[in-house]
C-alpha cells in the first residue's frame, strides 16, 4: 500500500476509536460537561493530563527547536516538566479541597469579589487564545504533511476538525478519549525513536542511547554530533546556551510557574476524589509526560545527525565536506523532501547555481565555505517539521511515518479540546452565568460555550496564519502570560491569609500588562504583524537580554511585588476568608465552600 | 478538623517545611546542575553524555517524577501524624 494510504488508514482508525469513545461517554448534564462527575482513578486521570498536555508543541515542536538548540533546548524539557512539582505541591491538593470547579471560581470565593474573578477570566483568555494560536500553528503543519497541502489550507481544516472535535464532547468524553490519544501519541513517538536509536547506536532505548558511541565506533554519538555542526560552522550541539543563561535561567522559570497557572491542567486537579488523590495524580501526570520528554532529547540529535548526513554525506568521515561532488543533487533528493516542499516548510534556493544542496551555517567566519564557491545556506527547514519528517529522514517503514501523522494530530487536537473547553466554561459559565445572566438556563449555557469556542478557534486559526513564532515558542509565550497572572494569585492566594481582592487584583493585571507589553512590542500588537514596536523603546530583547517567550517571570516577580504593596494600602482580608484559606490547607473536613457543586 | 489551634499550626509548619526541602533539591537539580554549574559538570562525562548537558536534557526530569511521589507518600504520612487525612 502506498504511503498516503496507509496513513489515511492509521489516522482513520485512530479517529474512530476517539470518536467511538466520546460517543459512548457523551456528557448530560452540564456538571458532567465540565469534570466528569469527580470521579476518575490517579492513574487515568494521569494519562489524561498527559494527553492534555502533550500539545502540538511538545509533539510536533519541541524536539525540532531543541534540535536547533542544541543544549539550550532543555529549557523546553526542564520547564514543562518542573512545574508539575509546583503543581503538585502548592496547588493542587489545596484546590481540590477548595471544592470549586473552575479557577475563576476559586478566585470569585477567595478574594470575595466578582472582580477578582473577572480579571482572572480575562488573563486565562488571553493566555488560552495564546496557547491556541500555537495549537493551530502545529495542527497546520499536520494537517499540510497528511493532507498533501500548503500550511494555510491546512490550518483552515485544521480549524473545522478542532472545532467539531471540541463542541462534539466534554470533558467526560475527552477524559476517556484522552487516555487513547495519549496511547496512540506515546506510540508514535517512541516507535520511531527506538528504531532510530537502535540503527545509529546499536542501543534500542532512545534514552540510553543518545549517550552511547556512534555504532561499530568508540566515539559517542553526542560528541559526533558537535564535530558534525561545527564543521558545518554551526555553534557546538552539547554547549550553546539559549542566548544567555540568565535568559535561559529565567525562560525556565516563566514555563515552570506558567505550568502551575494553566487553567486547562489544572481543572484536571479537581477531577480526582480525595485531595491524596490530587498529589500523586501531577505524579502520574509527569511519568506519562516524562516518557515522551525524555525521548524527546534523542530524537532532537538523532534527527539533526540524520538530516545532516543526508544532504552531506561526507560529514560522518573526515573528508571535506566542502569537496565539490559532496553534497546532496538537487534532483536526486530523497522523496520526503520532495513531499514537505509541497507544504512551503521546506524550501531549496540554488544561489551558487550548482544544482546540489548547501545546508550550512552562513553567519559562521570560517573562510572554507567562500573558498568552495557557497553563496549561503540554500535549505530552510522549518523546525516544526523536523518530529514528523524524523522516520520519513530515516528511511523508516510506512506504517510508522503513518503512525508518527495519527500521533501529530492527537496531540494537537486533544490539547486543542481541553484548552477550548477552559475558555468555553470561562465564558458561560464564570462570566455569562455568574456575572451577567444569572437566570441562564442550562442548555443556554451549553450553548454560549460553544459560540465561545467557535470564536476562539477563529481568531486562533487566523492569527495561526502568521504565526508569532514556532508552534512551541508560541506556546511559551502563552506560559508567560498565565505565569506573570494567574500563578502567583493561586499562590497568595493560599498561602497568604492576609492577600486581599485590592492586592490581588492589582497584582495581576500589572502582572499580566507588562508582559503584553514587552511581548506585543517585540511580536506585534495582539500578534499582528507590522505592529512591533520594540525599536521605539530600546531595541529588541532590550531588558536584560531577556526574550519575550521568557519574559513571565519578570512579569511574575511584578505582580507579587505589586499585590503585596496594594494590600499593605489598603482595607485588610475579612476574617471568614482568612478562616477559609486555613481550611483550605488542612487535607480533612468538608469542602471549604458549599453550594459550588 | 483539626482538634486544636496549635495542631493546625504546627501541622501548617511541618507541610511547609516539607515542601522547603523538595523545592531544595528541585532547584539544584534544574536550575543548579542543568544550567548554573552546566559549564564545569559537562568537563565529567557519564557514559556519551557530559554531566550538565545530562541533568539538563535527562536528569532533572527523572528527578521531578521522584520528588512529587516522595512528597506524596511523605505528606500522607504528616496527614496522618495530625489526624487530618481523609477517610
Amino acid at each position: 500500500m502506498s504511503l498516503q494510504g496507509v496513513t489515511y488508514l492509521i489516522v482513520g482508525l485512530t479517529f474512530a476509536l476517539y470518536i467511538g469513545i466520546a460517543v459512548w461517554a457523551r456528557a448530560g448534564s452540564t456538571k458532567e460537561f465540565y469534570v466528569a462527575g469527580g470521579s476518575v482513578h490517579p492513574v487515568m486521570n494521569g494519562m489524561a493530563t498527559g494527553a492534555d498536555w502533550m500539545s502540538a508543541a511538545s509533539f510536533i515542536s519541541m524536539a525540532g527547536l531543541i534540535s536547533n538548540m542544541g543544549y539550550g533546548g532543555a529549557l523546553f524539557l526542564m520547564g514543562w516538566t518542573g512545574g508539575y512539582v509546583l503543581l503538585a505541591m502548592l496547588l493542587a491538593p489545596y484546590l481540590r479541597k477548595f471544592g470549586k470547579f473552575t479557577v475563576p471560581q476559586f478566585f470569585g470565593t477567595r478574594y470575595y469579589s466578582k472582580g477578582a474573578s473577572t480579571v482572572a477570566v480575562a488573563c486565562l483568555l488571553i493566555a488560552s487564545t495564546t496557547y491556541i494560536i500555537g495549537q493551530m500553528t502545529g495542527v497546520g503543519v499536520a494537517f499540510s504533511r497528511f493532507l498533501g497541502v500548503s500550511n494555510s489550507t491546512g490550518i483552515y481544516i485544521g480549524m473545522a476538525i478542532v472545532f467539531m472535535y471540541a463542541v462534539f464532547g466534554g470533558m467526560k468524553g475527552i477524559t476517556y478519549t484522552q487516555v487513547a490519544q495519549y496511547c496512540v501519541l506515546i506510540l508514535a513517538y517512541t516507535v520511531p525513536a527506538v528504531f532510530i536509536s537502535l540503527h545509529l547506536t546499536g542501543n534500542p532505548i532512545p534514552q540510553l542511547g543518545l549517550g552511547s558511541d556512534m555504532a561499530g565506533s568508540s566515539v559517542s554519538l553526542l560528541h559526533k554530533l558537535d564535530l558534525i555542526v561545527t564543521d558545518l560552522g554551526f555553534p557546538q550541539y552539547t554547549t550553546t546556551t539559549r542566548l544567555s543563561m540568565l535568559n535561559m535561567f529565567v525562560y525556565t522559570v516563566s514555563l515552570m510557574i506558567g505550568t502551575a497557572g494553566l487553567p486547562h491542567v489544572i481543572v484536571r486537579f479537581f477531577t480526582v476524589p480525595k485531595v491524596k488523590d490530587a498529589r500523586s495524580s501531577a505524579g502520574w501526570a509527569l511519568v506519562f509526560i516524562a516518557l515522551l520528554y525524555t525521548t524527546a532529547p534523542a530524537v532532537a540529535a538523532m534527527a539533526k545527525m540524520n538530516l545532516l548526513r543526508t544532504i552531506n554525506p561526507t560529514i560522518m568521515t573526515n573528508s571535506d565536506i566542502t569537496a565539490p561532488d559532496a553534497q546532496l543533487r538537487y534532483d536526486e533528493r530523497p522523496d520526503w523532501m520532495k513531499r514537505w516542499e509541497v507544504t512551503g516548510l521546506l524550501k531549496f534556493t540554488d544561489k551558487n547555481g550548482d544544482g546540489r544542496i548547501q545546508y550550512y551555517n552562513d553567519k559562521s567566519n570560517d573562510p572554507k565555505f567562500a573558498a568552495a564557491g557557497w553563496k549561503g545556506n540554500e535549505l530552510t527547514v522549518n523546525a516544526d517539521i523536523m518530529v514528523l519528517a524524523n522516520p520519513e529522514i530515516a528511511l523508516l517503514p510506512n506504517w510508522v511515518i503513518a503512525l508518527v501523522a495519527a500521533g501529530g494530530l492527537a496531540a494537537a487536537l486533544s490539547t486543542a479540546a481541553g484548552l477550548l473547553l477552559a475558555i468555553s466554561s470561562a465564558i458561560s459559565h464564570d462570566l455569562l452565568k455568574e456575572k451577567f445572566m444569572p437566570d441562564l438556563s442550562e442548555k443556554g449555557e451549553l450553548l454560549a460555550g460553544k459560540i465561545a469556542m467557535a470564536c476562539a478557534i477563529v481568531v486562533a486559526g487566523l492569527l495561526g496564519l502568521h504565526p508569532p513564532g514556532f508552534a512551541a515558542g508560541t506556546v511559551a509565550i502563552a506560559f508567560g502570560l498565565a505565569a506573570s497572572s494567574i500563578f502567583p494569585a493561586l499562590m497568595m492566594g493560599i498561602f497568604s491569609k492576609t492577600m486581599n481582592k485590592q492586592g490581588a487584583i492589582a497584582g495581576m493585571l500589572a502582572g499580566i500588562g507588562i508582559t503584553m507589553f514587552y511581548v506585543f512590542a517585540h511580536k506585534g500588537i495582539f500578534f499582528i504583524k507590522g505592529t512591533e514596536f520594540v525599536n521605539a523603546i530600546g531595541g529588541e530583547n532590550f531588558f536584560f537580554g531577556i526574550e519575550p517567550n521568557a519574559f513571565g517571570t519578570i512579569g511574575a516577580i511584578v505582580n507579587f511585588a505589586v499585590a503585596f504593596a496594594v494590600k499593605n494600602m489598603t482595607a485588610p482580608v475579612p476574617h471568614d476568608i482568612a478562616d477559609m484559606v486555613e481550611q483550605v490547607r488542612i487535607p480533612r473536613g468538608s469542602k471549604a465552600v458549599d453550594g459550588a457543586h | 478538623m483539626v482538634k486544636t489551634t496549635h495542631d493546625g499550626v504546627a501541622y501548617w509548619k511541618a507541610t511547609l517545611a516539607l515542601i522547603r526541602n523538595v523545592l531544595i533539591v528541585w532547584f539544584v537539580v534544574s536550575y543548579g546542575f542543568g544550567i548554573l554549574l552546566a559549564p564545569v559538570l559537562n568537563n565529567i562525562h557519564i557514559g556519551g553524555y557530559p554531566l550538565g548537558f545530562w541533568f539538563a536534557q535527562q536528569g532533572s526530569m527523572y528527578i521531578f517524577v521522584a520528588l512529587i511521589f516522595i512528597y506524596a507518600k511523605l505528606m500522607g504520612k504528616i496527614d496522618e501524624k495530625f489526624d487530618v487525612h481523609e477517610d
